[in-house]
């Protein structure tokens, strides 16, 4: 089990490396990708609730199914 | 030859109370008033005769098996698509109505969405105490408590149980990897202190077992409900708990038509030639939620062990081979089998090769793309509450709040044909004489129900008009009979002449 652990952290820091590794490649493709991506996160960064935190703590369901 | 497999989807969603009273029942209702009174303007009430959570498809019930109770005192209300709209425990509840084919599935799904829109809206302005309502398409409060998305799915009552159950698994476990709505975080103790940052699945986590009758507790992979809501000598529906809902059109469609396909090749029992029995899939599908990279060695029943891509590619081989030899008529359109065959095999390439290039099919990438450059923009670390609130908001469906609406994702149904599937029943189903009868009379239909309608001719006793056959009552069977009746007291006497 410990070594299954290791490797799935292991795997995720390798995910985050690589879309970091992504956004930055010179190709059209990327460089469209990276524009689309930025004005998607102006857009969140706009609608995201300015409250966040409390938000989300507040967001309680109970019974259900 | 498996039968056409008539196939919706049950959405309970998430709704909260901003500045007002917090209850959620007194909230859905105030919801499903609004849009039946104000929107809708059409009050028939459901019909609970036919109601029989509590029945097992093992043909017995164990005695601390917790069936749901029956609410039969809260608002409930039918729709001219031919749709159940209502409150159900604590969630407003929408389930589409009996479709034909994925595709179709897919629009009433999303026609659902619309419902829930109008809703909001129509809440608004009959409520004027400052509250307002926010309704979540998701299944988790991140805090422990799930709600489900059901799909349902006709089945032959020839095909065995227990054959069903013991085929349809691997699947259920393993298709998260497309299907799954994504979720930061964990929220249940199975996970013995590993820090979890980001799973496929919203419901993956919140179930203990293979196979049981229970839906709120002790979760299983495989639901024994037994409540065919049609002939119950000739057919079941299977009752399936163990998705997520999903926002991404690519998402749904390939959730239910890939299960539709593989439940065909269960009922022609072309399954079974090769193993693909998991040794413990409860294990097995809470590692699958977590594993982001498809590699993690599953146990297989046979000493063995398969990766959760590994067996949907075989499960795609088996149903490419069945498609071959067989056709698609099962799939209720040819057209749409292929499209499911299509994608799916895209679908798995992708998740091979690059998974982060599926952000416009699924929602689970979608999810992960934004929160990873929200990350990177802003420097968050997994713990931030911003990413709790990003993965909450992905799945408002205020349309100036939804993080989803913003992700461009690929769509298969266009516009203008979900506006029409809110009001207008699909035509290849029963599900075409129930919303044509409420559109036509919607004074003399009193209540419906799945498989019956109740008329009020204001003079005799009451009568029901049972619909046993979901593949009965289409558009090509009664639009003629309709058209020809003025009224339905007419309907009901050439109906029973």
């Amino acid at each position: 089990m410990a070594e299954r652990e290791q490797k799935k952290k292991t795997t995720t820091t390798e995910r985050t490396e690589e879309v970091v590794e992504e956004v930055p490649g010179a190709s059209a493709t990327g460089d469209k990708l990276k524009a689309e991506l930025d004005d998607l996160l102006d857009e969140i960064d706009e609608v995201l609730e300015d409250n966040a935190e409390e938000f989300v703590r507040n967001y309680v369901q109970k019974g259900g199914e | 030859m498996a039968i056409q497999k008539v196939c919706g989807i049950e959405t309970e969603y998430g709704i909260q109370v901003v500045h007002g009273d917090p209850n959620p029942i007194a909230a859905s209702s105030v919801l499903i008033n609004a849009y039946a009174h104000d929107v809708a303007r059409q009050q028939t009430g459901w019909d609970f005769e036919d109601e029989a959570p509590g029945n097992d498809a093992r043909g017995f019930a164990r005695e601390d098996a917790m069936p749901p109770q029956v609410e039969t005192h809260l608002v409930n209300t039918v729709l001219t698509n031919g749709a159940r709209y209502y409150v159900d425990h604590a969630h407003p509840e929408y389930s589409t109505p009996e479709c034909g084919d994925a595709l179709e599935c897919l629009r009433y799904d999303r026609a659902g969405e619309v419902i829930l829109i109008r809703s909001m809206e129509a809440a608004d302005l009959a409520v004027h105490d400052g509250s307002r309502l926010v309704i979540y398409k998701n299944n988790s409060d991140g805090k422990g408590n799930s709600y489900g998305a059901h799909e349902n799915y006709l089945m032959d009552r020839a095909a065995p149980f227990t054959r069903i159950v013991a085929e349809i698994t691997p699947h259920f476990v393993t298709r998260q990897i497309f299907a799954g709505a994504g979720k930061v975080g964990a929220e249940t103790s199975i996970h013995d202190g590993r820090r979890v940052d980001f799973q496929l699945s919203q419901r993956a986590e919140f179930f203990e077992e293979q196979v049981g009758l229970e839906t709120t507790l002790k979760r299983p992979i495989v639901n024994t409900r037994d409540e065919p809501h049609a002939d119950p000598h000739r057919y079941r529906r299977l009752h399936v708990i163990v998705g997520d809902a999903n926002l991404a059109e690519v998402a749904t469609f390939l959730k239910v038509g890939t299960t539709a396909l593989v439940l065909a090749m269960i009922e022609d029992d072309v399954s079974g030639s090769r193993s693909l029995v998991l040794a413990d899939p409860v294990t097995a599908m809470h590692d699958v939620a977590l594993d982001l990279t498809f590699s993690t060695p599953l146990p297989m029943a046979d000493g063995s062990t398969a990766t959760a891509l590994a067996i949907q590619w075989e499960l795609f081989a088996l149903a490419r081979k069945y498609a071959d030899d067989r056709g698609l008529a099962c799939m209720g359109d040819e057209a749409v089998g292929e499209d499911v065959l299509r994608r799916w095999e895209a679908v798995l390439h992708g998740l091979e090769t690059d998974p982060m290039s599926l952000h416009r099919q699924l929602d689970w990438v979608a999810k992960l793309q934004m929160i990873e450059g929200y990350r990177d923009r802003h420097g968050c670390n997994w713990g931030d509450p911003r990413l709790a609130a990003l993965d909450l908001q992905y799945h408002d469906l205020r349309p100036a709040r939804s993080l989803f609406v913003r992700m461009n994702t690929e769509r298969l149904v266009d516009e203008a044909s979900v506006v029409a599937a809110v009001t207008e029943p699909p035509r290849g189903t029963r599900a075409w004489f129930r919303g044509q009868c409420l559109k036509k009379w919607p004074s003399a239909v009193v209540t419906a129900n799945w498989d019956s309608l109740v008329f009020d001719l204001g003079t005799d006793p009451l009568r029901r008009v049972p619909m046993m056959d979901p593949l009965k009552g289409t558009a090509d069977h009664v639009e003629e009979l309709l058209d020809a009746c003025a009224t339905p007291t007419e309907l009901l006497d050439r109906l029973s002449s």
